[in-house]
């Protein structure tokens, strides 16, 4: 195992992804406090627990790839690179924020990350993310787009069109499929006629694998492998992630229709610590060092609150701003 | 200059624009290959290649949806959903996405596209071929929407349309494709958005359309010119922006309005014209705001029948009458 790691990435690039896990769920923690308080309002999905996924994904694909998401979209913005004052003041409602205070939490867009949008229509990101690869091929550039959506986006009409569409057009599209295993408080076998939802791609003749979407490792591996099949054929392709929200799917939800066992034999498979323990067995770095990324994390976070906080508020006249160009 | 018909006005502009940039690309269902459902986008394949003009699967919202994804990647898509009836499978990308990117985004994008769509009634196609949905797309913002009624306008709106940063909406009427007219041959033959056009001056009283009703109105001009009545025709041109002014000032100084609207009554953009000469006319109107409107009901099948559903050049004619005959 050890070697495996080393063999892989560099320790410094390992590191990275502890430091961004960290900093995700230290920031959705954040946000979970900021709610309660009344600072943050309106919907807000956290993303604790899946962390892995976001991390792994994008250290698999190239920067000038597109990122696209749906509503749980905070740490995945942050990981690709987004400020996390200027998310945070998103989620405030603050001029300050990534979108002006015009998105806030289910629509952050980062354009100089190419994070091309948190969408909050359950999927309503599938066919904008074939049509960005479909403009980065017809204008010879190198991008593939990468797709985030959750199990339950996969009943949509638009992700049968839009991987049909991809694979009849052979665009580089890559899909990751967060199962966390509930789409709201219905759970996947009471969704999808195969609840092993990476299969339902052979209709369209894409191939497919499932990851361990707890395993940052896994994750990085598989989606790594894939961006450059992708890439290399101009094909779209499949990758189904099995996660889990450890919180209810919004601040509204208490999630109580999840069996107590069930979170627990998740939460014991927390992607965090399962990997602090990896890298420490592996001799990469020891829990000093970890705990002073922990403290810069939460330090970093804690400024953008203060940053959301002492931002100013959208002017009035701001309501007619970026309708028409 | 020639004339020419609606339908190959229309061709043309697609042709000149896309010669003019390459970012402009065209798919839908059956534009390719079979050159479209209309034959609005004859010859496209054959000079500009399969690479830009594009048959897709039978999937309007994602026909929509690949549109804003294109538009934010750098391209400038024009994509033809068959029918306006079909927009409604397409409606949340239309209303959700494409209307609000760039305004939930904080203005981190533009999105340059336009969806051409054919409609209205009239052809005996049925309650499910023969909508007029203007009122649809004229109620959200963040959309602009065309809809011209000459092939001069059908021309050099769409080219605007193509040149726009702005999502367009782009109706064209299926009756009007073989309509003909003068077009200017000129290549940056440019109709702005937000000015009506005055089809006909008049003195008496203010007839306000679009579309296919322009026409009809101006007809109807016609026709009451000889019983002594001295009609001004405006043609809105364009929904949004639309052109207030043009027919504020028209009716401030006829002092009586008549709206035409294919659409259902219910709801329909006449009774928000109708309300915004209200509000700026009042002092100086000597009668209500009248409509003529589509029926508020499903398109009927029989010729006999479907007409009755659709303003006509007699409804609107029998409509100014009522101006002069009604006592109020």
């Amino acid at each position: 195992m050890a070697d495996e790691l080393k063999e892989l990435l560099s320790d410094e690039d390992l590191l990275r992804f502890y430091e961004q896990m960290v900093l995700s769920r230290e920031f959705e923690e954040s946000c979970a406090e900021q709610y309660t308080k009344g600072h943050i309002t309106g919907f807000l999905h956290l993303y604790s627990g899946q962390e892995a996924v976001a991390v792994g994904t994008i250290a698999g694909v190239e920067k000038e790839d597109y990122v696209l998401s749906a509503y749980r979209d905070h740490a995945q913005a942050i990981v690709r690179g987004a400020d996390p004052k200027e998310v945070m003041a998103e989620l405030f409602g603050k001029a300050s924020g990534m979108c002006k205070g015009k998105g806030g939490s289910m629509h952050l867009f980062n354009r100089e990350n190419n994070f091309m949008g948190g969408y909050a229509i359950v999927g309503g990101q599938f066919p904008i993310a074939v049509g960005l690869a479909y403009a980065s091929r017809m204008r010879g550039e190198n991008r593939i787009s990468v797709c985030f959506f959750g199990d339950g986006a996969i009943n949509q009409g638009t992700w049968h069109e839009s991987l049909n569409w991809a694979r009849v057009w052979e665009l580089p599209v890559l899909f990751i499929c967060e199962n966390n295993f509930y789409g709201i408080g219905t759970g996947v076998q009471r969704a999808s006629a195969l609840s092993s939802l990476h299969r339902r791609t052979c209709g369209y003749d894409i191939p497919s694998e499932q990851v361990d979407g707890m395993d940052v490792i896994a994750m990085y591996k598989a989606v790594h492998r894939a961006a450059a099949w992708v890439r290399e054929r101009q094909r779209p392709y499949f990758i189904e992630a099995l996660t889990y929200r450890f919180r209810g799917h919004s601040m509204a939800d208490p999630a109580k229709y999840r069996p107590s066992a069930e979170q627990e034999v998740w939460r014991s498979r927390d992607p965090i610590p399962a990997f602090a323990k990896r890298l420490i067995e592996a001799g990469i770095t020891d829990d000093g060092k970890l705990k002073e990324i922990r403290d810069r994390c939460a330090t970093e976070v804690e400024e953008a609150v203060r940053f959301a906080e002492e931002s100013p508020w959208p002017e009035d006249s701001a309501v007619w701003e970026d309708i028409y160009v | 200059m020639s004339d020419m018909t609606y339908r190959d006005a229309i061709n043309l502009a697609l042709k000149e624009e896309m010669r003019r940039d390459p970012n402009v690309v065209i798919f839908g269902e059956d534009v390719a290959l079979y050159e479209g459902s209309f034959k609005v986008t004859r010859g496209l394949l054959s000079e500009f290649g399969e690479e830009r003009v594009r048959d897709c699967p039978i999937s309007e919202n994602t026909i929509v949806g690949v549109a804003v994804g294109a538009a934010m990647g750098g391209l400038r898509p024009v994509p033809e959903l068959m029918t306006v009836n079909f927009a409604l499978l397409a409606m949340d990308q239309i209303v959700n996405h494409m209307a609000k990117v760039r305004y939930m985004f904080g203005g981190q994008t533009v999105l340059p596209m336009v969806i051409r769509m054919p409609g209205g009634g009239g052809s005996q196609l049925g309650a499910q071929h023969s909508q007029s949905l203007e009122t649809y797309f004229m109620h959200c913002p963040g959309l602009r929407v065309a809809y011209p009624a000459t092939p001069a306008d059908a021309k050099g709106l769409l080219k605007t349309a193509i040149r726009d940063d702005n999502p367009v909406i782009f109706l064209e009427h299926e009756i009007l494709y073989n309509s003909k007219g003068y077009v200017p041959d000129d290549p940056e033959f440019l109709v702005p958005f937000g000015k009506a056009a005055i089809l006909r001056e008049g003195s008496d009283v203010t007839i306000v359309g679009y579309g296919r009703m322009s026409i009809l109105a101006l007809q109807a001009a016609a026709e009451l010119e000889k019983a002594g009545i001295s009609c001004e025709v405006i043609d809105l041109r364009t929904l949004n922006p639309l052109d207030e002014e043009s027919f504020i000032s028209s009716a401030q100084r006829t002092g009586r309005a008549v709206i035409v609207e294919e659409c259902w009554r219910t709801g329909g953009l006449g009774g928000d014209l109708a309300s915004r000469i209200s509000e700026r006319c009042f002092d100086r109107l000597l009668a209500p705001v009248k409509r003529v409107s589509g029926l508020d009901v499903p398109m009927p099948y029989s010729r006999k029948i479907e007409k009755i559903c659709i303003p006509q050049v007699n409804t609107i004619v029998q409509a100014v009458h009522d101006l002069y005959s009604e006592k109020y």
